[in-house]
């Protein structure tokens, strides 16, 4: 029987198959100690578009908490979104959302 | 100390003589630093029809030598970081399709910066808008990479005036006030 799957067994890994696949990437921006504060929170309205409070929540949960996740899509944009963030100078990641 | 006017559309910065050739000093270091292990990013050439394909290529996009690894130099490293974490292979393949563009435009900013600055003598720059917004990213670098070159932690006791690194330190805190007013001035033009 190797080789083949029971059919509950292989309903199971489809499932975790297609939740794995709808799990969204997301950009991480990370605490440093040399970028101003006020200067994250202009990065984050300049390259997403956010009014300034939420950039400044955003700014602030990097600040007290070490990181935040500033945006949340496909990896390709995911990816775009950290080489902008890198060009700015600050510190980002990408990741398979957990 | 630099002397700093607010106008309708952006701001005029007074600087003096030492204040203007160190800031042209430090914003070329870290251009130069950009530019190590790969020369400096190349302009494509004028024809590339003599050129065999692959050439060509390569001569245009820069995908030429071997793929860019993390930098050893901490500074360079902060300067252009991984884009993964957990994940060398993930994030060796992101370097090697952003780092050169990464480099390059870091590179170009810090080039624009140094057109901006005053020459020898020190004098007043004006900066509207669009130049501060410029000057912002390549300042900011500077900052990355002599912060990191200190090892600035956030809170910072103030330096012993016997410690080699105090003086660096000084011009550290004189480019964060220089930032912090910049940002004031792209902030209110930020909805």
């Amino acid at each position: 029987m190797s080789g083949t799957v029971a059919p509950d067994r292989a309903e199971q890994i489809e499932v975790i198959e297609v939740a794995d696949a709808a799990r969204p990437w997301v950009t991480i921006v990370w605490n440093d100690p040399i970028n101003l504060m006020s200067y994250v929170t202009l990065v984050f309205q300049k390259l997403f578009g956010y009014s300034r409070e939420k950039a400044t929540k955003l700014m602030l949960d990097v600040h007290e908490k070490g990181r935040a996740v500033v945006s949340t899509g496909s990896r390709e944009q995911m990816e775009h979104d950290v080489a902008r963030l890198h060009a700015h100078g600050l510190w980002a990641t990408l990741q398979h959302d957990t | 100390m630099s002397t700093f006017t607010h106008t309708r559309d952006g701001v005029v910065v007074g600087f003096d003589e030492v204040e203007a050739s160190l800031l042209r000093h430090l914003v070329r270091e870290v251009r130069d630093l950009l530019d190590e292990g790969q020369g400096r990013p190349s302009e494509p050439p004028e024809s590339t029809a003599d050129l065999p394909d692959a050439a060509a290529l390569a001569a245009m996009t820069g995908l030429d030598g071997p793929d860019p690894t993390r930098p050893d130099d901490p500074v360079l490293a902060r300067l252009l970081p991984d884009g993964y974490r957990d994940d060398e292979e993930a994030a060796g393949e992101f370097r090697r399709f952003t780092e050169s563009s990464l480099r390059q435009e870091k590179w170009q900013a810090a080039t624009a910066m140094l057109a901006d600055l005053p020459g020898d003598g020190g004098n007043e720059v004006r900066l509207d808008t669009e130049t501060v917004a410029r000057w912002l990213t390549a300042l900011n670098d500077v900052r990355l990479a002599l912060g990191t070159r200190l090892d600035v932690a956030e809170e910072m006791p103030e330096p012993d005036p016997d410690d080699p690194d105090a003086p660096a330190y000084v011009v550290y805190l004189w480019l964060t006030e220089l930032q912090d007013v910049l940002v004031q001035v792209a902030a209110e033009a930020t909805p």
